[in-house]
């Protein structure tokens, strides 16, 4: 096990420890102390490293990560995860704003709460919250998969593209274009295997499924109330 | 019957041209969409003259003394800053608004010539990367096609704020434009009309994105410079946010910077011309003491060598062009007369990008009208181009009596219009007047 004290050490030491590691390192295990709230923790990873945070921290840990799996225990600033390309990140605690923000791939785990536009222009992550998320999530979401086991706040999923999000609690309301779905048999399948793979305990069935009417896709003057 | 000339008396308010778009408004319910920049007459380099050598100054013989043109961008704090050749870049352009002859064309000649090319909403190509020698690599509110692998293989990474044809606006592809490949590199349906965000998504204010900036750097290991750019409208307070930001480079884009679609009443009317936003992003820099410590880029309009000459005498470290280095590449050039016909236009007036029918192959995904733009060719055109704009800039540089383009300066300027001398903080020419010198 590595160890990154950031009462020691300053984000760009530790980032630049990580990142100089070669592709065939057997120093997968890190746990890094004392983050105190620090910004860009463990950025840009690329490799199959099994980061802890041992603490709160600021904001974008774990932006653009591929491969990691990047655990923190405690609550994180904006963009946890953002554009993230693959690999797992976890947060036991709470998210603040726009966690998961153009994600590509892999998972984004929100045991918490996660504060408005959660999956803002989600681009194909997974993202599945244990608590509920604020206003504006989802927002110009473009694929991908966003599950919340909590309530949803106002305008969900406004103006969404591609994407499929799954609420289980209360949604506050929809935003543009944005519509309620059936929650047809592969969807509760595709919720229960991503419930499994984030580790939260729920009843895929007690979801319910939002996606786009695609009646914004191409301008029309007739649609000109909801822009 | 005739005519009475009494009774055909045009109106100032509804001239024909004005009455024809509220027409068209109520034939077809949406806005006017178009490319290009502003087609309105504003204040710019053309009302500024430079002030050859006299006594009081020595010019240097053309062709035998030298006169150099290199400029380095991002020496603030990236470990390997940009070294061109030319203070000429290209501004970014994205594939899927243009074709991918054409950025192959652009990154070829830019290689050539020594300088740098610019992605654009859509992500990195590999044509673009193979034949750009130095591609700076914009990450825009939308972050279609962004990637942790490309920001690492890109020279630079400009973040983009907003551009000059349309500042407070995001990006628009038409449905038209989107196509297969398009699409797969935006995450998007096949077909849609594509409206970028304009805002990031996970950042606002000044504030953040002296986090954001930090983020890039430390997934780059603060290796790349990173540039910020904004459309002008706030220049002054937009540069000195920038550079408190953290910004290596800061990029200002005015008014009559083009577009690939937008609306033509963003176009031409919001924002502010390009002569009193470098003005004001080179106050804004000396106000910091941080003028050519971080570099400014001006672009907008630029056409010439003498724009350059003009642009670096105000202050800018360097210039980026954008629908002059299309035209180099063809665009409204009098070829294919019938297809610019069939769009409504004529060689000369054509802003019809946003259509994907470009004649000669510069803005569209149509493989039948790509292939009109041979990317050797193209390449070689803009290279002439671009050599030639530099061959200008250095003529004026040399008659002014400077032996680097950069050595221009604002004494060297006058205006030709009380509006110009204004705008730009030079003398109107034949007085020592400065109209508003005390007032910012």
């Amino acid at each position: 096990m590595q160890t990154g004290a950031l009462a020691a050490e300053d984000v760009r030491a530790l980032n630049g420890r990580l990142h100089a590691l070669p592709a065939d390192t057997n120093q997968r295990a890190w746990r890094v102390i004392n983050p105190r709230g620090a910004h860009a923790v463990a950025v840009g990873l690329t490799q199959e490293l099994e980061v802890v945070v041992d603490g709160h921290v600021g904001y974008y840990c774990a932006g653009m990560n591929e491969a990691a799996h990047v655990e923190i225990r405690g609550h994180c600033g904006w963009g946890v995860g953002e554009n993230m390309m693959s690999g797992m990140v976890r947060v036991a605690g709470n998210a603040s704003q726009s966690a998961g923000a153009s994600g590509h791939g892999g998972m984004l785990v929100i045991e918490g709460d996660a504060g408005h536009r959660c999956g803002i222009s989600m681009k194909g992550i997974d993202i599945v919250v244990g608590g509920s998320i604020g206003a504006f999530s989802a927002f110009m979401a473009q694929a991908g998969n966003l599950v919340v086991c909590g309530d949803a706040g106002e305008n969900l999923g406004d103006s969404l593209y591609e994407a499929d999000i799954y609420v289980r609690g209360a949604v506050a309301s929809l935003g543009a274009d944005c519509v309620e779905k059936e929650m047809t048999a592969a969807d509760r399948e595709k919720v229960a295997a991503l419930l499994a793979r984030a580790g939260i305990a729920a009843d895929a069935a007690a979801f319910r499924r939002y996606g786009s009417a695609r009646t914004l896709y191409n301008f029309h003057v007739d649609h000109a109330d909801s822009y | 019957m005739t005519i009475d000339p009494r009774n055909a008396r045009p109106s100032a308010a509804f001239p024909p041209n004005v009455i024809a778009e509220i027409q068209r408004a109520a034939d077809q319910g949406i806005y006017e969409i178009r490319g290009l920049g502003t087609k309105r007459r504003l204040p710019s380099f053309d009302d500024l003259l430079l002030l050859g050598a006299s006594i009081s100054r020595y010019p240097l013989e053309g062709y035998r003394e030298k006169c150099d043109t290199d400029v380095v961008l991002g020496t603030r704090f990236a470990a390997k800053p940009l070294e061109l050749r030319i203070p000429i870049t290209i501004a970014g352009m994205s594939f899927g608004s243009l074709s991918a002859a054409a950025k192959e064309s652009i990154g070829r000649a830019c290689t050539a010539v020594g300088t740098s090319s610019t992605t654009g909403d859509g992500g990195m190509t590999e044509e673009e990367r193979r034949a750009s020698k130095l591609l700076v690599y914009q990450v825009l509110p939308s972050r279609y096609g962004l990637n942790p692998r490309d920001l690492r293989r890109a020279d630079a990474i400009e973040v983009v704020i907003g551009q000059g044809a349309k500042p407070g606006g995001g990006g628009m592809l038409l449905g038209q434009k989107i196509s297969p490949r398009v699409a797969k590199m935006r995450t998007l349906p096949e077909g849609i009309d594509q409206r970028s965000a304009c805002r990031h998504p996970d950042w606002t204010g000044p504030d953040d994105l002296t986090i954001k900036i930090q983020e890039l750097r430390e997934i780059t290991d603060w290796q790349k410079p990173i540039y910020v750019k904004v459309g002008a409208s706030r220049p002054f307070f937009d540069t000195q946010l920038a550079v408190k930001a953290g910004a290596d480079v800061v990029v200002v884009d005015g008014m009559q910077g083009g577009t690939g679609a937008t609306q033509d009443v963003f176009i031409e009317h919001v924002g502010i011309p390009t002569l009193p936003a470098l003005r004001q992003a080179v106050d804004a820099l000396v106000d910091l003491d941080m003028h050519r410590k971080v570099q400014l880029v001006i672009s907008g309009g630029i056409r010439s060598g003498a724009d350059v000459a003009k642009a670096l005498a105000m202050g800018a470290d360097a210039v980026s062009i954008g629908s002059a280095a299309l035209m180099a590449l063809g665009c409204n050039k009098p070829v294919h007369v019938a297809d610019y016909e069939a769009l409504g236009t004529a060689p000369g007036h054509c802003h019809h990008c946003h259509t994907g029918r470009c004649p000669v192959g510069v803005t569209t995904q149509d493989p039948v009208l790509e292939k009109r733009l041979d990317p050797e060719q193209g390449a070689r055109w803009l290279r002439n181009y671009l050599s030639v704009m530099t061959l200008e800039a250095q003529t004026i540089a040399r008659a002014c009596g400077k032996t680097h383009v950069l050595n221009l300066e604002p004494e060297d300027l006058v205006a030709t219009t009380i509006e110009a001398a204004a705008m730009a903080g030079v003398p109107l020419a034949g007085t020592s007047w400065i109209p508003g010198r005390d007032l910012r």
